[in-house]
């Protein structure tokens, strides 16, 4: 399939994307990795409350070099800092945060998003591949909505739009959208449906290289 | 007079045996307590299971009870961290045995133990390779999966600040798992860095009553 027609953008700008979904007074998770980008473009005239699962609310950006406080980390390991009006809680109130549906968004990354909504982000299933978790199921089924960021496809250029996940998975029917390099997706019970496709390109384009069927948005 | 502050921190592990299981508090870097764990590498006990949420990475904390070959198993959320190479070399070699519980799951489990709940229904997990093998059940049109309680023998946890009574104080974000793994062991350790007069640390800022800890060890720094 020709790959010459695409015209992605980039990780900061999917960030950028997100960030426009997200309203005043939301508590929001970003998972590890991609999707703390996000907090790069948060509009700083709004209050918007960061939420680490380690036990942070209010959590603010790195701290500039040499005010590293080790025990102010995010999910990550990486040092931040807190916002006034921030909080410390131990892990169970935590996670009754995110298990009890009372964080509106969580950013996770992923390797496949299927149609009806199930994730696969943990674990390639490789024998030899050491598995880990952390809080990715938890969040995945807790939070009121699940945004998924990723790439369209594996560098291989194979899709991560799937009807299946091969994958083993994260959450069974738990994200409501996906945010990629090539467009914005939102699981319908009929399946993916297109909200926007990035610089002009045309559903076929994109459908090209998505083995999910994406059916035209309004 | 009760006072929990040890003399000796090794005193701490006087009922210490083989096959005991240990909850050890700390996420990433934060919040390990570290000087609990090297006296614990200094005890001879053997086939231990350590609940925690990371496999340790470098050469101390869990890394070095892993690298003693203390360790029979291991239940945890996230075993692959930086340089966790002693885990990765026991794993791969199937020197040890990982129990993987999402992190949620951990906290709760452990919170279950320590209230006394024989377990909980929770939507985590459900329709994935954790769940593989548990009870389901349909809730308000919802499925969840049945989790047991997590108990241990000791927990190893970092606080800021005790009394001797043992009331405790953390600090930002190394708290995280302490103050439920205090509630779930019938022997609870926390190493603080400062111990104050009974009465300085004010009753609404107590994060973990004293009831739940049975011995103190201070370590300056």
């Amino acid at each position: 399939m020709s790959q010459t027609n695409l015209k992605p953008i980039t990780r900061n700008e999917i960030a950028q994307k997100i960030a426009l979904h997200i309203d005043e007074g939301s508590y929001v998770n970003l998972g590890i990795g991609m999707p703390t980008l996000v907090a790069n473009y948060l509009p700083k005239d709004k209050d918007i409350f960061l939420h680490s699962e380690n036990g942070i609310l209010g959590m603010g950006p790195a701290p500039e070099k040499g005010q590293e406080d080790w025990d102010l980390i995010n999910a990550g390991k990486q040092p931040v800092t807190l916002e006034p009006g921030g909080a410390f809680f131990h892990q169970a109130d935590s996670f009754a945060m995110m298990r009890g549906g009372h964080l509106d968004i969580c950013v996770l990354g992923a390797f496949q998003v299927s149609q009806t909504g199930d994730l696969a982000s943990w674990h390639t299933g490789e024998a030899d591949a050491i598995p880990a978790v952390g809080g990715a199921m938890d969040l995945a089924v807790g939070a009121k909505k699940t945004f998924v960021m990723m790439e369209h496809q594996t560098k291989d250029g194979v899709s991560k739009l799937v009807e299946k996940c091969s994958y083993p998975l994260t959450g069974v029917a738990c994200v409501a959208m996906v945010f990629t390099d090539l467009g914005i997706f939102e699981i319908t019970p009929q399946g993916f449906v297109v909200k926007e496709l990035f610089n002009g390109m045309s559903i076929e384009t994109v459908q090209a290289v998505t083995q999910a069927q994406l059916i035209k948005g309004n | 007079m009760i006072n929990k502050i040890l003399a000796k921190m090794e005193d701490a592990f006087s009922g210490l045996k083989d096959s005991a299981t240990i909850m050890v508090g700390g996420f990433g870097g934060s919040g390990i307590p570290h000087d609990l764990i090297d006296c614990l590498v200094q005890q001879d006990a053997r086939d231990l299971v350590i609940i925690t949420n990371n496999a340790g990475s470098g050469e101390t904390g869990i890394a070095a009870l892993l690298k003693a070959r203390r360790v029979r198993k291991i239940i945890c959320s996230y075993p692959r961290m930086a340089d966790s190479h002693h885990f990765e070399t026991l794993y791969r070699s199937k020197q040890i045995e990982l129990e993987l519980v999402p992190q949620g799951n951990l906290a709760e489990r452990i919170r279950a133990q320590g209230a006394g709940l024989g377990g909980f229904f929770t939507q985590t997990a459900y329709g994935t390779l954790l769940a593989h093998g548990k009870e389901t059940r349909l809730i308000n049109g919802k499925n969840y999966v049945f989790e047991t309680p997590l108990a241990a023998d000791f927990a190893l946890i970092r606080a800021l600040r005790a009394d001797r009574y043992g009331n405790l104080v953390y600090r930002k974000a190394a708290r995280n798992f302490g103050p439920v793994m205090a509630t779930a062991a019938k022997t609870t350790i926390a190493q603080v860095s400062e111990i104050v007069e009974i009465g300085e640390i004010d009753p609404e800022t107590v994060v973990t009553p004293g009831i739940f800890v049975k011995h103190v060890a201070l370590v300056r720094g």
